[in-house]
């Protein structure tokens, strides 16, 4: 269960990027954060685990205030909290099974992380997961001969071997091609259901967000002001998270939904 | 629509400014030249007789004398130890150095600026200089090369590879933050992986800088082949000289050739 | 994990597949490193010994002496005027040599001729070369002008070569197939091409003539290095200083400057 209370992030003395902000995802739930570009999704998230210092504001993670974390601690709520990125953010040069080790980092002593000498138990379970989503045959190959989507995977594998009390994703399929995306949505949906995850995603294409989550949450100048089911998100909704927004972004997002339609 | 008249239609190849300018760079060089010539403290006689000299001294370097091929051997293989221990041991310590030179990495203000300085006074003063002052304080030999060629390199590796730390890609870093690694833990999978190629690449260059320099250690004492080219020109021994320049020659395209290959092979 | 199987274990993949060879390499690199540094006449008496002198060294050095600076300033100028000349000089004699050396555009005996003029030129370090035109043509500016020319030869040189190595050879067919002669098929379908690069060298050039001057000046070629190398040799090791103080100053001032020009250039 994670409930955000009043979340407030200012950088310097602009406009704050979010502005007191309310949100609770209770557990095995997965749920979609849409809204246009620079409403503030990508640092909603990177407040969670505190990649980004929230100004005030309370979060909680089953239980446990993460805001006042320091040092060590901080260290140890981040292992909890597992993270999806757009642009994947391997480690190129390594390979396929350190990367996903990194998930273990937070985890296991200085010199075994030096020296390559992870667990037995850490591999096993590794590989299971990669067999789960499909990349175990990759274990020795160099991050970077992969495509884009088993990257993604990778990174999800990754973010799954933190043992994560919740999943944080940021913009997961953007980077990605259509097919690739669509297995990527449909991998983070059953995953969340097989480990009883709650998994937040930002996403940009609001039609895989009806498709493939339960909630979707709207994001616009740092407010939620779309909190409901996707068959709630009526053309009006729509409106509402994307009106005073560039036109083009605006339109990306129609388009996208009326694509969703057709298919 | 008049035609336009002939003084519009001539063409020149530059606008005035840019005749200018040229103008203006033309007359920088040439009062430059002429102020050097002027005032060099130069006996001109000297100079009408250099082509001769040269020339004779050619001349007395034909033939090469090879009979004391062990002793240049050996002091090529000195040669190559110096340069090779001092870039071995200049690799690790210039590590710790561009990580505290390095913006992104440094812990604070003031580690960086000492970085920063060991950086530049390192790089400022010339290995020759180096080894004047090692020779000084060690007395003449391979110590006060290795430890001379060290410091110059320093500078030189430290400098590339806080420009490579500072490159870096971010995003591999911050996922590992968000994985709860430690400070040490995200160096060693991160920022480490990412600049090995560069590590090599640079390791590799200086090496075969400093075996070339290696060769002129000698004049100021500091070991090498250098130390047998000064005894040599000052006996005279003009055909041992011409042996020791070919030995040299031979020395640096060999260690270009390795630094070429290592280079494939390893990056 | 009772049920591991031998699949379920993993281990980096080594850099050099074949273990034989990665463990030959790994023993030759370590006897070689220990044979070499075994030969090193390392004794800790003579350290020892060392770090009085150095402390002699250093507590003379302090503080750095400028009282001198007619001498200095006298060494500097003509260090800067052997770098102008010798820059001159080199870059005169480059553009013919790099020509020579580009494949593209000479035949192969000249071609062969350039690049070993360009490799010989690069493999002897200044100060040797230095050594050799001081024993032809005495101590002072001159032999430190020609062993800089020889240095620029080498640098600019091949640089040189390689640009025109890569120049866009369609210009070139262009003006053959009107019917121009080679010199001015080189001047205005060549030429052009490689100037950019040939003026960023020439600065580039200066700035590290300027460097080396103070360099071949120990062994006698003239400029500030000599005045250096005097100071060292009478123990004025507060004039040293200063002089080493004002060289690092003077390195980085040109530095800065040259490579503003350079951008501002290209």
């Amino acid at each position: 269960m994670l409930r955000i209370q009043q979340l407030v992030k200012r950088y310097g003395h602009d406009e704050p990027v979010l502005k007191g902000l309310d949100l609770e995802v209770p557990d095995e739930s997965v749920v979609s954060i849409i809204g246009a570009s620079g409403a503030g999704k990508s640092t909603l998230l990177r407040c969670i685990n505190r990649l980004v210092e929230p100004t005030s504001g309370s979060i909680e993670l089953n239980g446990a205030e993460l805001t006042r974390l320091h040092g060590n601690e901080l260290r140890k709520a981040r292992r909890r909290i597992g993270m999806i990125f757009q642009g994947f953010n391997l480690v190129d040069r390594l390979t396929v099974m350190e990367n996903v080790q990194c998930g273990r980092l937070g985890y296991i002593p200085y010199w075994r992380a030096a020296l390559r000498k992870y667990s037995t138990e850490d591999i096993d379970r590794a590989y299971t997961l990669m067999e789960r989503v499909g990349i175990a045959h990759y274990a020795n190959k160099r991050a970077d001969e992969l495509s884009g989507g088993e990257r993604q995977r990778v990174g999800v594998v990754r973010a799954l071997m933190q043992n994560p009390e919740i999943l944080l994703a940021d913009e997961p399929t953007a980077s990605l091609d259509p097919v690739s995306s669509r297995q990527i949505m449909e991998l983070l949906q059953t995953l969340a259901q097989e480990l009883q995850l709650p998994v937040l995603i930002n996403i940009h294409n609001v039609a895989e967000a009806r498709e493939y989550t339960q909630r979707i949450v709207g994001m616009r100048f740092g407010r939620l002001i779309f909190d409901g089911k996707p068959e709630d998100l009526d053309q009006s909704a729509m409106d509402t998270v994307y009106s005073g927004t560039p036109a083009e972004d605006r339109q990306q997002a129609e388009q996208d939904t009326s694509k969703a339609v057709v298919s | 629509m008049t035609q336009p008249s002939v003084a519009e239609r001539a063409w020149s190849r530059y606008t005035p400014k840019q005749r200018w300018k040229r103008f203006a760079g033309l007359i920088v060089v040439a009062l430059a030249v002429t102020w050097s010539v002027a005032t060099l403290d130069v006996i001109w006689p000297w100079v009408w007789d250099a082509p001769v000299q040269i020339g004779d001294l050619f001349r007395r370097m034909v033939p090469p004398e090879f009979s004391n091929w062990r002793a240049i051997f050996w002091a090529l293989v000195e040669t190559l130890n110096i340069a090779t221990l001092a870039t071995f041991v200049a690799v690790f310590v210039s590590l710790p150095i561009a990580y505290i030179s390095a913006q992104n990495t440094t812990p604070n203000r003031f580690t960086l600026w000492l970085g920063r300085f060991i950086l530049v006074s390192s790089r400022s003063v010339n290995t020759l200089i180096w080894a004047l002052l090692f020779v000084a304080i060690f007395g003449p030999g391979v110590l006060a090369g290795i430890i001379a060629i060290m410091f110059r390199s320093l500078g030189f590796l430290g400098k590339l590879m806080g420009e490579a730390i500072e490159e870096i890609d971010r995003r591999p870093v911050e996922a590992l933050e968000a994985t709860g690694a430690s400070r040490a833990k995200v160096i060693l999978y991160a920022i480490v992986p990412q600049v090995i190629p560069t590590f090599f690449a640079v390791s590799i260059l200086r090496w075969d800088i400093n075996l070339r320099e290696s060769t002129v250690l000698g004049l100021v004492g500091a070991g090498g082949i250098g130390v047998i080219l000064q005894g040599a020109i000052d006996t005279l021994a003009w055909p041992t000289v011409a042996t020791v320049l070919l030995a040299i020659i031979v020395l640096v395209i060999a260690g270009e050739a390795v630094a070429a290959w290592l280079r494939k092979k390893v990056i | 994990m009772n049920d591991a199987t031998p699949s379920r274990t993993w281990r980096k993949p080594p850099f050099i597949a074949n273990p034989w060879l990665r463990w030959g390499l790994i023993v030759v690199a370590l006897i070689y490193l220990s044979w070499a540094a075994s030969t090193l006449p390392f004794d800790w008496t003579r350290v020892s010994q060392g770090m009085e002198r150095a402390a002699r060294i250093f507590s003379g050095a302090f503080p750095p002496n400028f009282s001198r600076h007619d001498l200095l300033i006298k060494g500097f100028l003509e260090s800067l005027q052997i770098a102008i000349l010798a820059t001159l000089l080199g870059l005169a004699l480059s553009v013919p040599i790099a020509f020579m050396a580009a494949r593209n555009i000479a035949i192969k005996p000249i071609y062969l001729i350039g690049r070993a003029l360009i490799i010989i030129t690069r493999s002897f370090h200044p100060v040797i070369v230095a050594i050799l035109f001081v024993k032809a043509v005495g101590f002072g500016p001159v032999a430190g002008i020609l062993t800089l020319t020889i240095y620029s030869i080498g640098f600019v040189a091949k640089m040189l070569a390689e640009r025109i190595e890569e120049i866009d050879w369609g210009q070139v067919e262009a003006l053959r197939a009107s019917g121009t002669r080679y010199l001015t098929v080189l001047q205005f379908a060549v030429l052009p091409q490689i100037m950019p690069r040939q003026i960023g060298l020439s600065i580039y050039q200066l700035d590290s003539n300027l460097r080396a001057s103070a360099v071949v000046g120990i062994v006698g070629a003239g400029g500030i290095g000599s005045t250096l190398m005097n100071a060292f040799g009478r123990y004025d090791y507060d004039f040293a200083l200063a002089i080493t103080l004002v060289i690092i100053a003077v390195i980085l001032v040109s530095e800065a400057i040259s490579g503003r020009i350079r951008r501002a250039i290209w």
